[in-house]
């Protein structure tokens, strides 16, 4: 082996790995390791505050493992609600950006190739817009006397302002359209390679259009759809910017939780606490993805 | 010019050195032996094809030359030094891609200048070598042009020139022709041919096309299975297949098994309940009595004849016509044999006649002399 | 044949453009509001363009925003050079020890949420300086490391998906005409990745410029940047200001992205 890196110049293969590699371990793998430990901390006030899990004591060290952090997290109602609402929030969101984001995708694959460069980037050019700017023009359209309500009024529709600023409605609203390109983009690749004369021999063999979509073209984009769904799910699970600007009371997010408890609270290993059991949540959904883009990558070579 | 290889030969003389040595090479891929102990010798000026069905390692020996690919065992030797520890990019050796292998972002000029760069040719020397070999591809009016602006047989051009423009002692060439459609094929098969002449470099060409292989080569290694089955000319490929493999792989053939009845000097008689008959060979089988063994016949060895004409070959059998097809220079039948056995039978197309001489349900007789039964073992 | 599939013609466009409506009306929306008049965002009053003499006057603003473009260029510089190699490993080293960490670690945060990666971000520089005196608290150096981190993986996909669209042979062409490795990357892989390369720049350099939750995470004080002037200003309500500034940030962005539409599409026919 070592001579075929030699022969084909390779020595530099080992140093083209290694400096990626390095970077990602120390900036991204190590972060994550401290998470871990700093939730096994307690609070102090101090700088940084929390109290450091490993001390010199009379010619020993001790390593003090607090898990009274988790046990809280369990404990505490407000906790597990957040979880599970954020899960169901983020699957909410999941699965109507789907069936908006389908037929969309859908459409852009089957139209004529000269449009669909086109097309495409009118998908992704909002994602290069701000993020921020595109949550808040929505405070605009759904606060009490905003746009929609204006129009709705004006148009004799309703004739008292809707409540949507500020409640549940108005996070989902903020969270599908934000995440509706990630749905989007996977699914037109999938969409975009389905030969079209498998649609025309099932219609050749006598499926209706509908049973034709039900049998053949749905089955064949599931790993679209599992794709799309899992970059739709995963970030918004964790979620703060789009609860915490368009969100009201009722709405309740592990991101807000774990930014009060970091940002107001000053309770760093409560909010560390808060982000492993976020990973822990995410961690099926991220390897279900990771060999999603294997078996992708497979397909493609 | 020196006499061209076609005729001195030089394989045939056990004394001449070959220009490149390969010696029981073998590489295998994870438990898959890609290439099985192959040595071969290629002499100077030869046109060598590797020709052989998808996965019988052609690929993978064309690739060990180029030095992409390093053999787990064995030697390759050129002009007498060992290139299996050099870089693709130390070899004296270049590379003719089957997809063509362009760079994109050059025009023509600079893909043909890319190797001679390389090796810091200075400019005015860079420029003369580069416009001589687009002109001997007839490619100079295109010097200007980015690959994507030209068609497939004028990439192949300057693929070609890109890869003989450094004078390397070994061109190989993977599928050289197979991204081009079939007239342009053809006509370029003998233009290649002329071009090895004049530039006077090794080609080693890796190819699935027994017509490829047949028409430009001095001589074919047929390979299968990591193998080399048979090296030789290709009128020796076709015409003394050395096994069953070979002879069903190159061209059509009719096969008998059988045993042998018995051995003369000059001829065998070969038991064939095949053909529901004995067969006569030209040559002596040096083996005894009831040996089984093999018998190849080429269809268009064999004769066919109305049942009634009077019709003398020492192999002669009666059969039906089930098929028949008219190709515009000959004529394909399929008679099958009262033992059941169907036999392909073309003939030449001689004569003009708006009808077939010969009707479906026909009974025929076929018949072959000696000289074309060729023994290719069992 | 197509007559059977005509009866729902009409369904698919209806969905592609009611889709686009909803992608693009919110930001028609901001960017109409910007030349209000009234400071009541939503009511129309009159055209003025008063909200952007005052974003001019603004400080703050201002201030804020070199200082993003500072970070989202040096961020974006660095993301390219990390997810090119990264990129790079990806598409051509199927097998090497580690790999999966490796793409695991490349890709995750693709999906990671934003405030994991800050939090664990911040941790990291605690930590650090705890270690080895390095960073002394938190400012625009620990804000471009943390941009470098995440935007890398958005490099690095597209670059790797690019070298897997190009012919591996091209490569080996090269070396066999006397190219070593590293003359090779230089020489030809290096040139067909242009595309990428300023793709991935350009995305690298657009979300750095709008990060808000990792950011919030790893500045310190005196090293407050764009998005998070934004937020602190719209959490107390609408403000026409802003609707000036998302105008402002949304025809930049529209400029650019056409400018490499049209590049691309150049190269493509050339």
């Amino acid at each position: 082996m070592r001579a075929l890196f030699r022969r084909l110049g390779l020595r530099g293969r080992s140093l083209v790995i290694a400096a990626p590699f390095a970077w990602l371990i120390v900036f991204f793998l190590i972060p994550f390791i401290l998470v871990l430990k700093i939730s096994f901390s307690t609070t102090e006030v101090a700088i940084p505050p929390y109290a450091p899990l490993v001390t010199w004591a009379d010619g020993a060290i001790q390593i003090t493992l607090h898990t009274g952090n988790f046990d809280y997290l369990f404990s505490d109602w407000e906790y597990v609600a957040a979880y599970l609402s954020s899960v169901r929030n983020a699957a909410v969101t999941a699965f109507v950006c789907l069936l908006i984001g389908y037929p969309m995708a859908y459409c852009i694959a089957r139209s004529r190739p000269e449009w669909r460069s086109a097309l495409l980037m009118l998908i992704v050019m909002p994602f290069w817009t701000s993020f921020l700017i595109r949550v808040y023009a929505w405070i605009g359209i759904l606060k009490q006397n905003g746009l929609l309500n204006n129009l709705l009024l004006w148009l004799g529709i309703i004739d008292q302002p809707l409540e949507i600023m500020n409640t549940q409605t108005a996070v989902y609203i903020g969270m599908i359209y934000a995440y509706l390109p990630f749905m989007i983009l996977p699914l037109y690749s999938t969409l975009e390679k389905l030969d079209t004369s498998l649609l025309e021999a099932a219609s050749d063999l006598g499926a209706k259009p509908l049973r034709t979509f039900w049998s053949v073209t749905l089955p064949l984009s599931m790993p679209g759809i599992l794709a799309g769904s899992l970059l739709v799910f995963i970030p918004a699970v964790g979620e703060f910017v789009i609860p915490s600007l368009l969100g009201g009371p009722d709405t309740l997010m592990i991101g807000t939780v774990l930014w009060n408890e970091f940002f107001s609270n000053r309770d760093w290993p409560v909010a560390a606490t808060v982000a492993v059991a976020l990973i822990v949540l995410l961690v099926v959904p991220l390897i279900l993805l990771q060999r999603a883009q294997e078996r992708q990558e497979a397909r493609e070579t | 010019m020196a006499a061209s290889v076609r005729d001195t030969q030089p394989w045939l003389d056990p004394a001449a050195e070959p220009h490149i040595k390969i010696d029981k090479i073998v590489k295998t891929f994870g438990d898959f032996t890609a290439v099985d102990q192959v040595s071969l010798g290629i002499h100077k000026g030869e046109l060598f094809s590797l020709l052989g069905g998808s996965g019988c390692g052609k690929t993978t020996l064309l690739r060990m030359l180029a030095g992409f690919v390093v053999p787990d065992a064995g030697t390759i030797t050129l002009g007498g030094t060992d290139i299996v520890p050099l870089a693709p990019y130390e070899r004296p050796v270049n590379m003719m891609f089957q997809s063509y292998a362009l760079f994109p972002h050059m025009n023509v000029e600079d893909n043909v200048a890319f190797g001679l760069r390389r090796d810091g040719v200075e400019a005015k020397e860079l420029k003369r070598r580069v416009g001589e070999v687009l002109e001997l591809v007839q490619m100079s009016r295109f010097a200007r042009r980015k690959p994507a602006q030209l068609s497939g047989g004028q990439r192949q051009r300057v693929a070609l020139a890109r890869s003989i423009v450094k004078r390397p002692q070994v061109l190989l060439l993977d599928e050289p022709l197979s991204a081009l459609d079939r007239k342009l094929r053809e006509a370029t098969q003998f233009e290649l041919v002329n071009i090895q002449e004049q530039v006077g470099i090794t080609f080693i060409m890796v190819t699935h096309d027994q017509e490829e292989a047949m028409t430009m080569s001095t001589r074919i290694a047929v390979m299968d299975h990591g193998r080399i089955v048979q090296v030789g000319r290709p009128s020796e490929i076709y015409e003394f297949p050395a096994s069953r493999f070979v002879a069903d792989f190159i061209g059509s053939v009719n096969l008998f098994d059988g045993r042998l009845k018995e051995s003369f000097a000059d001829h065998a008689v070969v038991d064939c309940p095949d053909a529901g008959t004995e067969l006569t060979l030209a040559q002596a089988v040096a083996h005894e009595e009831g040996y089984e063994l093999c018998i190849a016949v080429r269809p268009e060895k064999i004769y066919i004849a109305k049942a009634d004409a009077a019709f003398d070959f020492a192999n002669r059998l009666t059969g039906t016509i089930k098929d028949m097809a008219y190709l515009g220079d000959s004529c394909v039948y399929h008679v099958v044999l009262a033992t059941g056995k169907m036999l392909k039978v073309t003939e030449p197309t001689h004569g003009r006649w708006a009808d077939q001489p010969f009707a479906r349900e026909e009974s025929v007789q076929v018949g072959w002399v000696p000289e074309a039964n060729v023994l290719v073992g069992a | 044949m197509m007559k059977r599939f005509m009866r729902g013609a009409w369904f698919l466009p209806t969905a592609l453009i009611l889709g686009l409506a909803f992608l693009y009306g919110p930001i028609l929306s901001v960017i109409i509001y910007s030349f209000n008049e009234s400071q009541l965002v939503t009511v129309w009053s009159g055209f003025s363009t008063k909200w952007y003499a005052a974003l001019l006057d603004d400080g703050q603003v201002l201030h804020a925003a070199g200082l993003s473009l500072e970070v989202a260029l040096a961020s974006a510089t660095g993301a390219l050079v990390v997810g090119t190699l990264a990129g790079y490993v990806l598409a051509r080293f199927k097998q090497f020890h580690g790999r999966t960490l490796f793409s695991g670690m490349v890709l995750a945060p693709l999906v990671m949420p934003e405030i994991i990666m800050g939090i664990s971000m911040l941790l990291l520089f605690v930590g650090m300086q705890d270690a080895v005196g390095w960073p002394v608290g938190r400012g625009i150096e620990t804000i471009i490391i943390a941009h470098i981190t995440f935007t890398t993986a958005f490099v690095a996909v597209i670059i790797q998906s690019r070298l897997a669209d190009t012919d591996l042979s091209v490569e080996e062409a090269a070396m066999d005409l006397g190219a070593r490795p590293i003359q090779v990357f230089f020489l030809v892989t290096l040139p067909l990745m242009a595309p990428a390369l300023i793709a991935g720049w350009l995305l690298a350099f657009s979300i750095s410029l709008d990060d808000l939750v990792t950011t919030s995470f790893v500045s310190g004080p005196g090293s407050t940047t764009l998005p998070l002037v934004i937020f602190s200003k719209v959490r107390l309500g609408l403000n026409p200001e802003i609707n000036a500034l998302a105008t402002v940030v949304i025809a930049l962005v529209s400029i650019v992205t056409f400018l490499a539409a049209i590049y691309q599409s150049r190269r493509s026919v050339q």
